[in-house]
């Protein structure tokens, strides 16, 4: 049976992490299920939890008045869902919508803040593998807001 | 002169390749709000032979030529399949042409997707919006020869669900053994697809590096960015190939609107292997 520290240590976010950390982080993590439909969070929630999607399909939404949800982005394994427990208030931004039932990996936002606090090397890890995730989310919702597909961009 | 990806039928009008050719609209089918496929016969010959990835100069009455990329399968030369959206005065008069009216078409032109580098290998297809349409001949080839190749894999963005194209062939070439990968840009709560851009497609597709040929056609901005992910799992620019798109006015080479650095696009492309035209690409002024 595969330990909470063997299913974190195949996701790409925490490739290379030394043994004794893939420990440390283990220890503020739990598995966990979701059905389709649910809210694995809600925008202005507080963001107490960062999710590894091990199966599964999550949707991030944004609610606009008139328009409903919209739909942002899907995520799926092995990526990781939220930023936002970081950085203070530590409140999510969006809604995460369960599309298709997904097995999910939680980590304890305070537990890995402290740790963090606790060794600045480990912290030092995270943060940057975090910035990854974001710069390469930032990178793909810039695109997304160029519109490429739109008249003006046009390819054949 | 950059080489051709691959080679093409030779070109078989009786009039030269600058006289238009009468074909007769037998078909017409919307896609999109602003996109329709044609399905053309010729009036002048029997048949219209040409190569994955060609294009042809198209006209309806006196509205203007415009090159458009051939969209059917190779292997039924009889009829000739164009998929044109409607952005301009020549575009919106070939999309308003009603069944039975003639065309003025001169071609075929332009190189073809080496479809038969991927043989034994991968073929990783990546299609932005109406930039499917070109790979179709590509991705219907690929499935007549499907034991030919290891994993086809479709990766399609496009805007919004509603403008997606072939969206029931779609899913009849995912039964035919084509992995199809869609995202959209946006969406509403109705759509359970992929939302995010094609780029996203790339990684979650699993590609195998070392033994997989990537052909794409899209925005430019959106291949660049392709590129960048290939690059970042391993794929070299050498096993990447793209269809672009410049002014082509004459599509023989001749009058120069569609050069780009050393070539010219209607003759030495529109297929480019990447390593080959990449650097000239980042010329912003070119």
């Amino acid at each position: 049976m595969q330990t909470i520290e063997d299913l974190i240590a195949v996701a790409p976010v925490f490739d290379g992490l030394s043994k004794d950390y893939l420990a440390l982080i283990a220890d503020c993590a739990r598995n966990e299920r979701a059905d389709a439909g649910k809210f694995l969070f809600h925008e202005g929630d507080l963001a107490d939890r960062l999710f590894l999607i091990r199966s599964g399909t999550v949707r991030l939404e944004v609610y606009a008045p008139g328009r409903g949800s919209l739909a942002i982005e899907t995520l799926e394994a092995p990526e990781v869902i939220g930023w936002s427990w970081l950085f203070p208030p530590y409140r999510w931004h969006l809604d995460a919508r369960v599309l298709v039932e997904a097995g999910l990996v939680s980590f304890d936002a305070a537990c890995l803040r402290g740790k963090s606090d606790a060794d600045h090397e480990l912290g030092y890890e995270l943060m940057r593998r975090f910035a990854a995730v974001m710069v390469e989310r930032l990178m793909a919702t810039r695109l997304q807001l160029l519109d490429i597909y739109g008249n003006a961009g046009a390819a054949v | 002169m950059l080489a051709r990806p691959s080679e093409q039928p030779p070109f078989t009008s009786a009039y030269g390749p600058m006289a238009p050719e009468r074909f007769e609209v037998i078909a017409k089918r919307q896609e999109t709000a602003d996109t329709w496929t044609l399905d053309l016969r010729p009036r002048d010959r029997v048949d219209f032979p040409f190569a994955p990835g060609q294009f042809t100069m198209i006209s309806a009455g006196g509205a203007g030529e415009v090159p458009i990329s051939i969209s059917g399968p190779a292997d039924d030369p009889a009829v000739l399949v164009q998929t044109v959206r409607a952005v301009g005065l020549a575009t919106e008069a070939i999309c308003a042409a009603t069944v039975g009216q003639v065309l003025a078409v001169r071609g075929p032109f332009g190189g073809s997707w080496p479809t038969e580098v991927a043989r034994g290998a991968d073929l990783v297809i990546v299609a932005g919006g109406i930039g499917l349409a070109p790979l179709r001949p590509a991705v219907l080839d690929a499935l007549a020869h499907r034991d030919e190749y290891r994993r086809v894999v479709l990766l399609y963005g496009g805007r919004s669900p509603d403008q997606l194209l072939y969206p029931e062939e779609l899913a009849r070439w995912a039964e035919r053994g084509c992995e199809v990968l869609i995202t959209v840009d946006s969406a509403g709560p109705e759509w359970l697809g992929h939302v995010g851009v094609v780029t996203r497609l790339l990684r979650r597709a699993a590609i195998h590096p070392q033994r997989s040929f990537v052909l794409m056609c899209g925005p430019e901005v959106m291949m660049r960015f392709v590129l960048e992910t290939a690059s970042a799992q391993g794929i070299s620019a050498d096993r990447v190939y793209a269809s672009l798109e410049r002014n082509m006015q004459c599509g023989i080479g001749h009058c120069g609107h569609c050069q780009l650095g050393p070539t010219l696009v209607c003759r030495d492309g529109p297929v480019y292997r990447w390593d080959e035209l990449g650097p000239w690409l980042e010329i912003r002024e070119l």
